[in-house]
């Protein structure tokens, strides 16, 4: 069990490494004189020799390399330019708001997802079975913006029941940060509930037509103890990893549900620093949540070998 | 007894390719999101004759104008014909869609091609740079390149073309390595055949059909990538017409000009649904196996 805990974790060394190269190569991608993007094209000679100092911009490119990366492993992903505070407070500043958006979507696609897989399986063929998999063509094909814009034309102008956007703090008005936060969380959830939905069924398909399930219907158990007990509870393994690749659609989704709601967290960080030109938040934004996403899919493996005792043994 | 066999209807085999196209007839979503698909590719292809207005064409005397039997769909907050800006946005999305798709086609083939055939340091070293690349989020690793690249829609097709590659590379490495072992590619090296040639004459043409189910899926993801890159202001740049941009626009006059919501998210969402009603068909249709 050891050795495959320090295997898995030594793979996401070389992964990291290529993720800094390729998010340290953006850099490269900009047209001209880095300084003097930066600085804007007004700005003072010294400011910009200034800020050709700092980034090491005279030094070549494989020691930048170096300077870069080893101020990201002390943490240290550069100055806003814009706002001049280090880019990974402003993350961290940040990073409530979307955590408690990402946690919510979760809770959705997952109250929403599982059951409909579920349905859709027993009852295959059934008008339920078709109903899931229209909701889950209609989850994958949805736009989450413009979800995100007919529920506030809906529930915001129309019936006056939500706020169309903004935020509150939880520890503030927990029923208003409620309020504001069950729609955004929707349309973020919906389109996971759907892909959830998609691997459910398929989970569920094999594990209801294998030799234990027939054995445990043979010995007369209720058909909901079958179905939940002894087929669930297996389907859920292949779940947990292949939700787990859907981390990457939960951070980029808050993007966009962000924007459309006006909530101040990570995602609109990212597009405010990218019409700001403020790009050492950008660069430091994508190194934050590719190393997110990386240790997330690493604790979803883990939690995969945990819960299988095949893998164990 | 030639008599008898003369009598016999004559039932010919059919190749793998019209098997394919039969199953593939047979599946009626498909079919409906193939003739919505090529719905699409008629009014982008014919929309200097089918829109009724000039989409930059603004009108002070028309502002937010609720639809009507002049204008069908509304207009928007200068006057602008609606409808017209939704069918000249099609050429947009499709656009999209496609170049995208192409470009990651055109680099994830050969490197994926490359890292199954020739295996060993070269696989190693690929496969952790796709590993790398998936690590980042499409959508993030997208924005970030369409910011420093700038915004332009040109700019947002390499950004999504180049996020959507390893995939691509990841697909065809996987089925280069079951095919590269099969009886026929021994065959062909046994004869004489040089590595180049068993690549592409017999590797090659074993690995395309998943290839094309992931082009289509992967053309309904980029109409929604470049929809949101439009969305944030970082493809298409007003006014050309563009569903994102319209959208962007539209979300600030919800209260009092819905309509101008509405149009744009259908179609994208019509497009989008009928992409993967296309690739779930063709994917049922080329693997009979598949749930």
């Amino acid at each position: 069990m050891l050795n495959y805990l320090l295997q898995r974790v030594a793979t996401i060394v070389p992964t990291l490494f290529f993720v800094s190269i390729l998010i340290f190569g953006l850099q490269q991608l900009l047209p001209g004189d880095p300084a003097l993007i930066l600085a804007g094209e007004d700005s003072d000679p010294t400011v910009i020799a200034h800020l050709r100092t700092t980034l090491h911009l005279d030094e070549p490119l494989p020691l930048r390399y170096l300077y870069w990366a080893g101020g990201v492993l002390k943490g240290d992903l550069g100055e806003s330019q814009r706002i001049k505070k280090p880019v990974l407070s402003l993350i961290l500043e940040k990073l409530p708001v979307t955590v408690e958006l990402a946690c919510l979507a979760i809770v959705i696609a997952l109250a929403i997802g599982i059951p409909a897989g579920v349905i859709s399986a027993v009852a295959k063929g059934s008008a339920w079975d078709y109903a899931a998999n229209v909701f889950a063509l209609w989850g994958l094909s949805t736009p989450n913006f413009w979800l995100g814009i007919m529920l506030i034309l809906l529930f915001s102008v129309t019936l006056g029941w939500l706020p169309a956007s903004g935020y509150v703090s939880p520890f503030e008005d927990l029923r208003a940060n409620l309020a504001a936060m069950i729609m955004p969380a929707f349309v973020l959830g919906n389109a996971i509930a759907a892909v959830l939905m998609r691997h459910t069924r398929s989970a569920m398909l094999q594990v209801l037509s294998s030799d234990y399930v027939r054995t445990a219907r043979a010995k007369g158990l209720d058909e909901h103890v079958v179905v939940i007990k002894h087929a669930l509870r297996n389907a859920l393994i292949p779940i947990i990893t292949l939700g787990a690749l859907e981390l990457g659609t939960l951070l980029s989704g808050a993007v966009l549900t962000e924007q459309v709601f006006t909530i101040p967290g990570f995602g609109k960080l990212i597009v405010d620093a990218v019409f700001n030109r403020d790009y050492a938040v950008v660069q430091g934004v994508v190194m934050f949540t590719a190393s997110t996403y990386i240790l997330l899919n690493l604790l979803a493996d883990l939690g995969y070998f945990l819960v299988n005792p095949r893998l164990r043994g | 007894m030639a008599a008898i066999a003369a009598d016999l209807p004559v039932y010919r085999e059919l190749t793998p390719g019209q098997r394919v196209l039969r199953r593939l007839l047979r599946r009626r979503a498909a079919m409906l999101g193939l003739c919505v698909v090529t719905g699409f590719i008629a009014l982008a292809a014919l929309a200097p004759w089918i829109a009724p207005y000039d989409p930059l064409q603004t009108s002070w005397s028309a502002i937010r104008k609720a639809p009507t039997a002049a204008h069908w769909f509304g207009t928007d907050e200068i006057g602008r014909d609606v409808l017209s800006r939704v069918v000249w946005g099609a050429r947009a999305s499709l656009l999209a869609g496609l170049v995208s798709v192409c470009i990651s086609l055109a680099l994830g083939v050969p490197i994926g091609l490359l890292a199954g055939y020739v295996g060993r340091g070269t696989d190693a070293l690929i496969s952790r740079i796709t590993d790398a690349m998936l690590a980042c989020p499409f959508l993030i690793l997208a924005i970030a390149l369409a910011a420093f690249l700038g915004p332009s829609l040109t700019n947002a097709m390499i950004a999504i073309g180049i996020s959507a590659t390893p995939v691509f590379i990841r697909l065809t490495r996987a089925q280069v390595l079951a095919v590269k072992v099969e009886d026929y590619v021994e065959a062909a090296r046994a004869v004489g055949n040089s590595h180049l040639r068993i690549a592409l004459r017999h590797v090659l043409p074993n690995v395309i059909p998943p290839l094309i189910v992931q082009a289509t899926l992967a053309i309904a993801a980029a109409v929604i990538a470049e929809a949101s890159l439009s969305f944030l202001g970082l493809g298409q740049q007003p006014p050309a017409p563009s569903w994102g941009s319209m959208l962007n626009t539209a979300k600030n006059y919800i209260d009092n000009a819905p309509w101008m919501a509405v149009w744009p998210g259908l179609s994208i969402f019509f497009l989008v649904l009928s992409f993967n009603l296309l690739g779930d068909g063709l994917r049922d249709a080329l693997d009979p196996r598949h749930i």
